[in-house]
């Protein structure tokens, strides 16, 4: 007969789901689930039954019939004849140019503020900090709707520039800055111009490639080249060689007034400006913030140790500072930039066609279809989120600190 | 009931409405007022005076509809509604009838699900343009800005006049009229359109009206009318007929000022007494007092009355009668037979 040590395995009895603690947390995560799916089946059931007793169904088939009505600013094709599913797509795309155009300015401004709010000269520092308390501290709303109101009340009018006395653009009359928004030149690409963006092309890869060599030669002999003007020079010289070789393929088509607007150019009209600086400057001011929490989280000996190696300021902050700071400032970024997407939504307030304006607006008024609209508008943001999310989080797995 | 209401139009945005079911009469007597829907502002139609009480050609039939429901024209809650949000508010309940320059249109009455009663203002879609701008006509306004309330029919005729015209538009959209009245002044857009009725309206609140004009052109038919709920006929007939009455009371020379001695039986036309309550049942068909017609009425006059106070010649917004004069006077406004 041998002894196991082993205490005598107890059978289960069902008391134990309240009275013991091993396994009380159990039970009580089996009911509060059971509430929640409850709540939520009700939710659901309740919705259904008061729109039969309305009258109204759920049917998605109003995505395919003709929308139409206009939109200003269509990325791809779109006309009244287009679909109501078009119409969503072209307000989904005008969603992620302003809130791409708006994640970039906002992190430039947010670095810019966040680096000088640190500054040891005295005025910037405060005007920084003014910056900074007045933006985060009043709604976006208003400062959309003030930034458009800027842009209309303000900048000169079209007419403005008309007939021989009217004013001229700038940069030799070629950019026309209105209160109906920034007419700026294009670009036509002609024949030979695949020459030069096949340059384009190679230059940055060269580029890139020169920047990787430096590095390695740095590490291995010491020594510093100038790479940012050898990059430049890279960069800029063959794509200047191919477009004259080539007899300038590519040339620019200026903005010119004709009848009630100004025709040919870039148009980037008035509410797309007023809401992308809006969005950029308001969500800078939080990026700024996070920006310095991170750099304060830096220990200052880092920065010491940098010195006593004869580092100067800008490389102890590009080397030293900055790389260890991202691994405090990506998580809150990136909420920071779902923030920004949300808050284009706000874009109907100015008339900038986004999804909601499209999608959740016009669509859903004219076909009176409020519950599937905004289902597939809620849809929408939480994908583009989600989407944004999980980028931003890979980013932030490559910079955070590797334990080996 | 209310909380699941709260509940499922904060989660889905779908508003549900307890009332939809028949019973608006009754839940306007119990609650002792009408929840009436009308424009955020626009000159002539619905405005807050001085006192910040609501007034305007809209507001007064609104009053019209309590005063004939419940004796006192004051009897009412105004919901200020956007093109955007006055179909919401009706569906859900938070407003018993909308009084809002609303185009009847078949998918309104059909698809959205809503009974429209009626036309209290024939109108058309219209362009205001600045008179120095030398243009004459709307077929004129190629690849001009336009500035329009999102939401509304004029969105949909105004894409298709510049399709049919061979035409290019920039669409500037806008939710409300005040806002699109600053654009347009600023210049930001070229044109503004919207019912020519409302254009009046907006251009009577100009600093210099003068310099601008409305183009000769009418692209559309826009039959503006009060509308309530699909499905409670009982209170769909008590807003019509207040609305037709008005209407009639025009026709037989009824003013606020002389309803009174002609209820008094001093008048030998029959159909004056049956609408006045004199003779006949109707009120209580409607489910109303006998002299329903009678506090309808001296709310603000008949429907000329009202018309003149508001919005006709001799006010700043200057529309003439045009469609809007009675079918004997060379208009379309004709009310069926009060018997």
């Amino acid at each position: 007969m041998s002894m196991t040590g082993q205490p005598p395995v107890e059978a289960f009895r069902v008391s134990q789901l309240l009275y013991d603690t091993r396994y009380r947390s159990y039970t009580i995560q089996v009911f509060a689930l059971a509430a929640i799916m409850l709540a939520f089946a009700w939710a659901v059931d309740n919705a259904v039954q008061n729109l039969e007793a309305l009258g109204k169904d759920i049917d998605f088939g109003f995505i395919f019939e003709t929308s139409a009505y206009d939109i200003n600013q269509h990325l791809i094709d779109y006309d009244s004849t287009s679909s109501h599913g078009r119409a969503a797509i072209v307000g989904i795309l005008n969603t992620i140019l302003v809130a791409v155009l708006g994640c970039i300015a906002a992190t430039a401004i947010g670095i810019l503020a966040g680096v000088l709010r640190l500054s040891g000269n005295w005025i910037v520092a405060r005007l920084m900090t003014v910056y900074i308390e007045a933006f985060r501290n009043i709604p976006v709303l208003i400062w959309i709707l003030f930034t458009v109101a800027i842009v209309n009340e303000v900048l000169p009018g079209v007419r403005s520039f008309r007939g021989p006395e009217g004013m001229s653009g700038l940069f030799f009359d070629s950019v026309f800055i209105t209160n109906r928004g920034f007419y700026i030149p294009a670009p036509i690409f002609e024949a030979g111009s695949a020459v030069v963006g096949a340059m384009l092309v190679l230059t940055i890869a060269a580029a890139w490639y020169f920047g990787r060599w430096a590095r390695v030669r740095q590490a291995a002999t010491g020594q510093i080249l100038p790479v940012f003007q050898i990059r430049l020079a890279i960069l800029v010289l063959p794509v200047l060689v191919a477009f004259f070789a080539m007899g300038s393929p590519i040339s620019l088509e200026i903005p010119a007034l004709k009848g009630f607007n100004f025709k040919g150019g870039i148009y980037m009209r008035d509410s797309l400006i007023g809401l992308w600086l809006a969005l950029s400057v308001y969500t800078g001011a939080f990026i700024a913030e996070i920006v310095r929490a991170g750099i304060l989280a830096v220990s200052k000996g880092q920065t010491e140790a940098a010195y006593a190696l004869g580092l100067r300021p800008g490389r102890t902050m590009s080397l030293v500072v900055l790389p260890q700071a991202l691994r405090v400032i990506v998580p809150p970024l990136i909420s920071q930039f779902l923030n920004l997407t949300k808050n284009s939504s706000l874009a109907i307030a100015v008339g900038y066609m986004d999804a909601t304006g499209t999608l959740g607006g016009i669509t859903l008024n004219q076909t009176g279809r409020e519950m599937e609209c905004i289902l597939l508008l809620m849809a929408f943001y939480l994908t583009a989120s989600l989407t944004i999310s999980a980028g931003m989080n890979a980013y932030n797995r490559r910079v955070r600190l590797k334990e080996r | 009931m209310k909380l699941k209401t709260t509940l499922v139009a904060a989660t889905a945005a779908v508003a549900v409405s307890a009332a939809a079911q028949g019973a608006t009469l009754d839940d306007v007597k119990a609650k002792g007022f009408i929840q009436c829907g009308v424009s955020t502002g626009l000159a002539g139609f619905a405005f807050t005076d001085s006192n910040g009480n609501w007034d305007g050609f809209d507001v007064t039939f609104c009053r019209a509809t309590a005063a004939a429901v419940l004796g006192d024209a004051n009897a009412i809650k105004f919901t200020p509604t956007t093109g955007k949000t006055r179909f919401t508010a009706l569906a859900s309940g938070e407003i018993d009838v909308l009084y809002r320059n609303t185009t009847w249109t078949l998918s309104r009455d059909v698809d959205l699900k809503f009974d429209f009663l009626g036309v209290n203002y024939y109108d058309g879609q219209g362009f205001m343009i600045r008179k120095d701008m030398g243009v004459a006509s709307a077929t004129d306004l190629n690849d001009a800005t336009v500035c329009i309330q999102t939401g509304t029919t004029t969105e949909l005729n105004l894409a298709d006049f510049f399709r049919a015209n061979n035409m290019n538009y920039d669409p500037v959209p806008i939710e409300t009229n005040a806002e699109a009245q600053q654009k347009y002044l600023a210049n930001a857009c070229d044109v503004y359109t919207t019912d020519a009725s409302g254009l009046a309206a907006t251009r009577a609140t100009f600093e210099n009206p003068g310099d601008h004009i409305v183009l000769p052109e009418i692209i559309s038919k826009e039959p503006l009318g009060p509308l309530v709920r699909h499905g409670d006929n009982a209170w769909g007939d008590i807003v019509r007929w207040v609305m037709n009455a008005l209407i009639i009371a025009e026709e037989k020379g009824i003013t606020a000022a002389n309803v009174d001695s002609m209820a008094s039986a001093s008048t030998k036309d029959p159909e004056v007494k049956r609408l006045l309550g004199v003779e006949g049942n109707y009120g209580e068909m409607l489910g109303l007092a006998p002299d329903w017609a009678i506090h309808a009425i001296k709310t603000g006059g008949n429907y000329g009355e009202i018309f003149e106070k508001y919005i006709g010649e001799n006010t700043a917004i200057g529309l003439s009668r045009g469609l809007n004069q009675l079918w004997t006077k060379g208009g379309i406004l004709y009310a069926p037979p009060f018997r």
